[in-house]
């Protein structure tokens, strides 16, 4: 990295006009890289279903939500109930309308999540903080008890769950967990290029001036209900998609209690950990809360030999989730993001520091 | 009607106890504009606490003296480690550290004392009571008459002593309490306090209802929407939202909840809150504020 | 320093009155602005200045009058047709959108001229690029017109108080806006950056044309700089004029002149 291709730096006068770079960082492709193209391979099945399938899903719920809350200023601890609406939409619509492409089912699951977002969003242009808060939180409760006491939803099963009916593209079961994980990858890799157009875009600026101080953005032109309204469909857009691989990708079968508020909580926790206002940060918060458990599972066999409680090793885990998260808003309210691009920022120094 | 008043004061009676979570909040909230989503788990640790004490043996009233103790301490450690590194903060900033804080309680509370269900007897006979025709349970009523107790004597402190004076002139205008020395880091630690208490109460009324359990720390959410409905910051508000929300709850139940399949009580409340809300944004005791640009 | 101004009035301010709960904050204020001015509104504080800007451009609703901007009437307008009219308005406080960049801050002053769909700035499509292109090109020359280069991709909180400033006026700015309402532009300033403000103000008015409605308190850069002063106190008007009528005005001087000397 060139000063002129960073012009984060106030020294640089008279950058030129450049816009946003049409060109992919060379870090970034080599991850692209592998992600596509060495890891289906190498990775066991137990990392593919157990670790990169969920954390890539959790990423895009983390995606979804940010961009309500960390770039609009919207905070909802609803997230899980778009999910589910995502996860039930796709099941019906898999289930009912014959021959409909996976794709196109995603897409529509997401897209009847986002006009259930839309709506959930109206009282925005009255309701602000804490009050509209509760009006997502109202969201969650309604829509999980909606998934539970119809049906229809879930197909008249006993049970009450979802499972999807086929998992396939063009005549190819994506039903492997290689299968799987490249569906999952694919739609991740799509939508984050979408939400980093449009963080970079006019729409983008408009949300996260609304963030910044919404009076002053109607003073400007800005409309502003208008577009915390977009905001709620497109993160319920993106929460929805993420519900339904998080069901049928991940869980394989799932019901309204895979999207409690505790699953809210988590996504919340993502981009708090990760950071707020950042693409990156959900993706290096989403691989902390997905690992942390992994790791801390790990050390409680490895200190207690087996013998640990699986209750306790919960409680340890919540106890430490809730410190992080206040350490976090105390020392790094960016996030986990920021603290890597600080690192980053030393390293490219570092050898003229001496 | 017989039906219809019995579900009506079940409701209300029920919705004090909605109120004494609520009157928690709202006194968190005046002194330190923190919404303190861990009121629940306060609530739940409390609880516990005073559980595990009578199990060891420990008389009612010295256990509900050293429960209170332990939530005092819990205040203080709570406002040097939480609240005073994030003052000016935003107030979502705050919230969201609550929202940690609660993880933090309910994990130690459940690794300290266990997960499964206990029973709390607090010697109240749960006999149905009958005026007239009417139907109404002693153990409502005794809860109610403890609630309107607690409400009594919390009244008293903030009018009557010189922490409330206090309290009241931080609620008012921090910062002009703090230029006429009002130290604001102890009234932090009261509120707290306080609330943790009143938080002891109410955990106590809950847990003999349903066991103390992991559940009691949920009865946060049933205390939002009548947070919305009396505004943040009203006790007053806080007592008449918690009995509307305990009334229309209860109706609703009974006479909506067959219509469209039941169970509707985990979100009605909000619904309520949401009409509430479109009608007077900022609830319907609490202040509005004029913008200033 | 006054180019010859037109006799036509850009903005009418009609018997406008404002109170908040019960006090008075503006009675009965009639005053005009004619197009191609500089305009200052003077007073202690509290006389309503900042108040009969918020009526203005919408943020606040007068209890009775009526402004005509152009040729439009309207007693309460929505600040966001103010924007879309060609109402640009800056604050006492700054309202910056403080965590983005001062790029950024300008461009947000565009959004009233974007022409191009979500879609086709979700997906890059060529018009959402091309426009894109157009206003970064834009906000380039206010960042040149307003020397604000060296600080193009600092967040605005990080900013010094007179340099948010002068991000402010441009975010305004950039917007093409026929009429400026400037609260306290230079406010908490040094000597050599109220001047440097000033001789942007006054470029702005020459070059663009743009009218400009100003409150400030230093009497020494308003009597410099406008050509019009009118004078509030306890939110009535008590003097109209150009700047050497108004100082030499007895009721000017007793309300306000004399109680500052």
């Amino acid at each position: 990295m060139t000063a002129t291709s960073h012009p984060l730096s106030a020294a640089v006068d008279n950058a030129p006009v450049e816009l946003v770079a049409r060109h992919l960082p060379w870090p970034l492709l080599v991850l692209l890289a592998t992600a596509f193209g060495v890891l289906p391979w190498l990775g066991n099945d137990y990392w593919l279903n157990a670790i990169l399938i969920p954390f890539l899903v959790l990423s895009l719920a983390g995606l979804g939500l940010n961009l309500l809350t960390g770039y609009t200023g919207q905070t909802s601890v609803g997230a899980a109930g778009f999910m589910a609406v995502g996860a039930f939409a796709t099941y019906s619509l898999l289930l009912r309308v014959p021959g409909l492409p996976l794709p196109l089912a995603l897409l529509g699951g997401g897209l009847i999540a986002a006009a259930v977002g839309f709506l959930f969003g109206i009282p925005s242009s009255r309701i602000k903080g804490f009050y509209l808060m509760v009006t997502t939180l109202a969201a969650q409760f309604f829509l999980e008890w909606v998934f539970t006491k119809f049906p229809w939803f879930y197909n008249y099963s006993s049970s009450g769950t979802i499972s999807a009916p086929r998992l396939e593209l063009f005549g190819y079961s994506l039903a492997s967990p290689v299968g799987r994980y490249l569906l999952v990858l694919s739609t991740v890799v799509l939508l984050t290029w979408v939400a980093v157009n449009l963080v970079r875009s006019q729409v983008g600026r408009n949300w996260m001036a609304i963030r910044d101080m919404d009076t002053a953005a109607a003073v400007i032109g800005i409309p502003v209900d208008r577009y915390k309204r977009l905001a709620f469909a497109v993160s319920s857009f993106y929460l929805g998609v993420a519900g339904a691989l998080w069901a049928f990708a991940y869980l394989g079968t799932a019901s309204a209690g895979s999207f409690d508020i505790n699953r809210s909580f988590q996504i919340l926790f993502i981009i708090i950990i990760g950071g707020m206002g950042s693409i990156a940060g959900n993706f290096v918060g989403a691989a902390f809360i997905s690992l942390l458990p992994i790791f801390l599972n790990q050390a409680g066999q490895w200190l207690f030999g087996g013998h640990v409680d699986a209750g306790q090793l919960q409680n340890l885990q919540k106890i430490i989730f809730g410190a992080l998260i206040i350490t976090f808003l105390i020392k790094e309210p960016e996030g986990l993001i920021r603290l890597l691009d600080n690192l980053r920022e030393r390293l490219r120094v570092w050898p003229l520091r001496f | 009607m017989t039906f219809f008043l019995e579900t009506l004061i079940g409701g209300l009676l029920a919705g004090t106890l909605y109120s004494l979570v609520a009157i928690g909040f709202v006194l968190i909230y005046k002194a330190s504009g923190v919404f303190n989503f861990a009121q629940g788990a306060m609530l739940l640790f409390a609880a516990l606490t005073f559980v595990s004490l009578q199990e060891q043996g420990v008389p009612f009233v010295l256990a509900l003296l050293l429960t209170s103790v332990v939530m005092a301490i819990g205040a203080l450690i709570i406002e040097r480690a939480v609240l005073r590194p994030l003052v000016n903060r935003s107030q979502i900033t705050l919230f969201m550290a609550t929202l940690g804080l609660s993880f933090i309680i309910e994990g130690l509370a459940q690794g300290l004392m266990g997960a499964q269900v206990r029973a709390l007897d607090l010697g109240i006979d749960d006999v149905p009571l009958f005026f007239g025709e009417i139907m109404v349970s002693q153990f409502d009523l005794v809860a109610a008459a403890t609630a309107a107790l607690l409400v009594i004597v919390l009244a008293l402190l903030f009018n009557h002593t010189r922490i409330g004076v206090s309290l009241r002139a931080v609620a008012d205008d921090t910062r002009a309490a703090l230029s006429i020395g009002i130290n604001l880091n102890r009234i932090w630690q009261i509120v707290w306090a306080v609330a943790g208490v009143v938080g002891l109460v109410a955990g106590l009324l809950w847990g003999a209802r349903q066991g103390v359990q992991f559940s009691l720390s949920l009865v946060v959410l049933k205390a939002l929407p009548v947070l919305i409905i009396g505004g943040f910051t009203s006790i007053g508000g806080a007592i008449v939202g918690g009995l509307i929300v305990g009334a229309a709850e209860n109706l609703a139940e009974a006479y909506i909840g067959p219509l469209i399949g039941g169970g509707i009580t985990p979100w009605f409340a909000y619904f309520l809150a949401l009409i509430f809300l479109y009608i007077r944004p900022a609830g319907l005791f609490g202040e509005r504020t004029i913008e200033r640009v | 320093m006054s180019s010859v101004p037109s006799i036509e009035a850009i903005l009418e301010v009609r018997d406008i009155s404002l109170s908040f709960k019960g006090v008075k904050a503006i009675s009965g204020l009639s005053f005009d602005v004619r197009r191609g001015e500089i305009c200052a509104l003077i007073g202690p504080n509290g006389a309503g200045k900042s108040s009969l800007l918020n009526i203005l451009n919408g943020v606040y609703r007068p209890d009775s009058g009526e402004v005509v901007f152009e040729t439009e009437h309207f007693r309460r307008i929505h600040p966001l047709e103010a924007a879309r009219r060609g109402i640009g308005r800056t604050f006492q406080n700054n309202a910056l959108f403080k965590k983005m960049g001062v790029l950024d801050n300008l461009l947000t002053g565009l959004s009233r001229h974007m022409r191009s769909h979500f879609f086709e700035q979700a997906f890059g499509l060529p018009r959402a690029r091309r426009e894109a292109q157009q206003f970064r090109e834009q906000a380039e020359g206010i960042l040149e017109f307003l020397e604000l280069q060296p600080w193009r991709e600092v967040a605005v909180g990080n900013l010094a108080y007179g340099l948010q400033k002068r991000v402010e006026l441009g975010r305004a700015l950039i917007a093409g806006p026929r009429l400026l309402l400037l609260d306290e532009p230079m406010a908490g300033m040094n000597a050599e950056e109220k001047h440097e403000m000033s001789r942007f103000i006054a470029d702005v008015n020459r070059d663009l044309g743009t009218t400009v409605v100003l409150i400030e308190h230093d009497i020494g850069v308003v009597m410099g700089l406008s050509d019009h002063v009118v004078v509030l106190d306890y939110g009535r008007k008590v003097g109209d004029g150009t700047p050497a009528e108004v100082q030499v005005n007895p009721e000017v001087i007793a309300a306000y002149l004399g109680t500052r000397h």
